[in-house]
């Protein structure tokens, strides 16, 4: 019953979407009559496919055995946690989460948006409900969640055991809320295209919900890379695997639209290239669905492969962004030039973020659909890896940074070079020192990594310049967003700096008794024993670390067996200390007794995260400050 | 130009959809080939997979062609094609092997309950020789020519409908 409400609430929602899209074009031609009907109509559209989500949810959540895709993706003997989880670590319910945000994103449109123009407005509320469209055209013909399986199974197939973890039950969903967020940015820009009103009133309008997107992704990332540092077992935490990349793209293309929307905002300049991003950020999101769903790249990430699926979704691509390129390339001319700027200006290191946001991009997007280019040409198998990614983009990422330590400190519109050297003499002072004390004190590292720690160094000090000499108690909140969100960059880059110079690894076959060392650590493994979890059975490995003389403390890692479906997994343990982690995994037993043991020492690993979530928080100082400051100058008007 | 900025967009979108749709239409496996085809053997000497049964060294792989079968006595696919081998031995194929992390007792068990083509089996605790053979899983399958050259790689098992094909191109060794 419930599964069937939640079908019936799917298509309700569907026929919804086809109203609203259908009013808004008239609306927006001028018909007062169906704009009055537009914003409640996106309201319910979004109540009724969260309703619908909810429904799978519930079904989830009892283990209702005779809808199929609880029966492949659940299990009777799962912790609750995962069984609710479960409804969106598969593809049906993944891609339902999906549109239910984009209903959400559309309703909060509806109910919140009262800057854009009325046109506008109707074009973008008519633009988000023709993707909606599609993609409830997707799941109804293509992927039901809500199918039933007759007979009905007695247990269950069981989640994929790497998705039980509550990493899993946070890490899509965020990423969904930034991925699919991103969808108002697109209808905002599409919306503007048809009105051709593009200018401050639209980019103030526009600028919040980019950055709400844009906290969600940073978080999904961040929480998503950390996750598959210490769920899988390789110590790594960002490992340019395809699907990494299908998230980090809409990321670079975010960060630099909620750069160059401010351009808008503040002065008034950058409007196409504006308007271009803000249609590559949400198609960016919609190919990596696409690789993601079609399986046409290979990852460690087992999605469900299904060729139909894929060119379902590619029809959807060829109608939203070749639509909207389209669009753009014919009615970019309506939008007029915005105003002049010189190069040494707030705008102008905008605008070289902007470029190497975009190379990055393009570098990223060339690395991952390369290995398909060159199969299609030559029919050759090869896989693009770290070497490239790491080696092209680097240099690029460091030159933003550096223009990231730059830009705050320059005025808008026209400065001097006299001045900003006067205020960039300290960073760059602290950043050389930084330099020589790494190369005095550590010995000689990697030229990357030790660049990267002498800027981040400057760049910390030159984020916080802003505040010198500012009643730190007047400081605009969003100011503080952008400041903490910088420093929250430097953090993390020292983070991948130190863990990428300074990680010790032991790779060793250890009897038990036998100590080893791995950086300032002396690890002795113990013994090893079985043990048993509700769904799973592992052996477990008791180690003992200590360092120098202070106090020794335990640490068990596991090696875990799921029997639905059955699966090997392995539990690193990881002790986290001011200075880094020690990092143990346990593995096989060899044939003469020995356990497989990796230890690794990463020294301030936990800046690469603490740097992530600083950069969200700060989006989201940012976003907060940003709103109470419209709110108070409304009230003010009224 | 401006005009030409302005369409990029659309035709890099266009390029990127020609390969979406070749890749769509294509799907591609996911074996992987060894680059040992049409090269010598990699040199290796392997102990006794099973009691009673000999070891296997490159050396002992030359004189006449033969099939070189990567197996495993836990690899379900590896029984499924064991009356295809034996039927390979029936026409007078000489087959060799190698087990992969194996362990003696199971080895003999799997041949005294699938059949025994094979003439010797080298064991191949830590997949060593495997992975210098450019094989990347169990049951594949080498022909190797008199000279020791490896001329074809079956990967997957050898379905009854292989069968003449291994036989012509074991002959076309020759």
């Amino acid at each position: 019953m419930i599964a069937e409400l939640g079908l019936a609430a799917l298509w309700l929602a569907a026929a919804l979407a086809l109203l609203q899209f259908g009013c808004g074009m008239l609306a927006m031609r001028g018909s007062e009559g169906m704009a009055a009907l537009v914003r409640p109509v996106a309201v319910v559209q979004g109540v009724l496919v969260t309703l619908a989500f909810v429904c799978l949810l519930e079904v989830f959540r009892v283990t209702d055995l005779s809808v199929a895709l609880v029966a492949e993706n659940s299990h009777v003997a799962k912790p609750l946690m995962y069984k609710i989880a479960g409804a969106w670590g598969n593809h049906e319910g993944s891609m339902l989460l999906w549109v239910t945000v984009l209903g959400l994103c559309g309703a909060g449109v509806a109910l919140i948006e009262r800057r854009l123009a009325p046109p506008a407005l109707m074009a973008t509320l008519g633009a988000q409900a023709a993707i909606a469209l599609g993609f409830y055209a997707f799941l109804l013909i293509a992927s039901n969640p809500f199918a039933r399986l007759n007979p009905a199974p007695a247990e269950g197939a069981g989640l994929n055991p790497l998705l039980q973890d509550p990493g899993l039950a946070f890490h899509p969903p965020t990423l969904y809320f930034g991925y699919v967020g991103l969808s108002i940015a697109f209808s905002f820009a599409v919306g503007a295209l048809l009105t051709g009103e593009v200018g401050p009133a639209f980019a103030r309008a526009m600028r919040p919900w980019v950055l709400g997107a844009w906290i969600f992704l940073t978080l999904g990332i961040t929480a998503g890379s950390y996750w598959a540092y210490y769920e899988l077992g390789w110590g790594g935490w960002w490992f340019w695997d395809p699907v990494e990349n299908a998230s980090l793209m809409p990321w670079l293309a975010a960060t630099a639209l909620l750069h160059s929307v401010t351009v808008v905002a503040t002065r008034d300049g950058l409007r196409a290239w504006t308007v271009m991003l803000a249609v590559v950020a949400f198609s960016m999101s919609m190919v990596g669905t696409f690789l993601v769903r079609s399986g046409i790249l290979t990852s460690v990430h087992a999605f469900a492969v299904d060729p139909t699926r894929g060119s379902f979704i590619l029809g959807l691509l060829v109608l939203y962004i070749g639509g909207a390129l389209t669009l753009f390339a014919l009615r970019v001319g309506t939008v007029r030039e915005g105003s002049r700027f010189d190069p040494v200006s707030r705008e102008g290191a905008l605008v070289l973020n902007n470029l190497l946001l975009s190379a990055i991009l393009g570098i990223v997007l060339i690395g991952t659909l390369y290995p398909l280019g060159v199969e299609a040409v030559t029919g050759e198998k090869l896989s693009v890896g770290p070497p490239y990614f790491n080696s092209a983009a680097g240099p690029l990422a460091l030159g933003l940074v550096a223009v990231m330590a730059v830009g705050p400190l320059l005025r808008w519109r026209r400065d001097d070079l006299a001045p900003l050297a006067r205020r960039l003499a300290l960073p760059v002072a602290l950043s050389l020192i930084a330099l020589a004390a790494v190369l005095a004190l550590l010995g000689p590292i990697g030229v990357m990594p030790l660049l990267g720690l002498a800027l981040a160094v400057g760049v910390g000090a030159a984020s916080l310049a802003p505040l010198w000499g500012r009643s730190l108690r007047r400081t605009p909140l969003f100011t503080w967003g952008m400041v903490v969100a910088h420093v929250g960059v430097a953090v993390s880059l020292a983070g991948m700096a130190s863990e990428t110079a300074f990680t010790r690894e032991t790779l060793a076959a250890a009897r038990l008794g036998e100590t080893l060392s791995v950086g300032p650590y002396a690890v002795t493994i113990r013994s090893v024993a079985p043990v048993a979890g509700p769904n799973w059975t592992a052996i477990e490995g008791t180690f003992v670390a200590r360092r120098g003389e202070g106090s020794a403390f335990a640490l068990n890692p596991q090696a875990r067996t799921f029997s639905r479906p059955p699966t090997q997994t392995s539990e690193a343990a990881i002790a986290t200390r001011l200075d880094g982690q020690l990092y143990v995994v346990l593995g096989p037993q060899a044939e003469d007794g020995r356990w497989q043991v990796r230890l690794w020492w990463k020294p301030f690993v936990t800046l690469i995260w603490l740097g992530g979530a600083m950069v969200a928080v700060g989006g989201a100082l940012s976003l907060i400050g940003r709103v109470l400051r419209e709110r108070r100058a409304r009230e003010a008007l009224a | 130009m401006k005009r030409v900025v302005i369409w990029a967009p659309v035709v890099l979108f266009a390029l990127f959809l020609g390969m979406a749709v070749f890749r769509l239409s294509n799907p591609g496996s996911t074996d992987v080939p060894s680059r040992l085809v049409g090269q010598r053997l990699p040199a290796f000497a392997l102990a006794p997979a099973a009691p009673g049964k000999p070891g296997l060294a490159t050396a002992d792989l030359a004189g006449k062609p033969r099939l070189l079968n990567v197996f495993a006595s836990w690899c379900v696919p590896c029984a499924a094609e064991s009356p295809q081998l034996l039927a390979l031995k029936q026409a007078g194929v000489e087959i060799d092997a190698i087990a992969i992390r194996d362990r003696p007792a199971d080895v003999a068990d799997f041949l005294r309950r699938f059949g025994d083509p094979y003439t010797k089996i080298g064991s191949d605790p830590e997949s060593q020789v495997q992975l210098a053979l450019g094989s990347s899983g169990v049951p594949e399958s080498f022909i190797i020519d008199a000279k020791g050259v490896i001329r074809h790689q079956h990967i997957g098992d050898i379905r009854p409908e292989d069968v003449t094909d291994i036989l012509r191109r074991i002959e076309a060794a020759r």
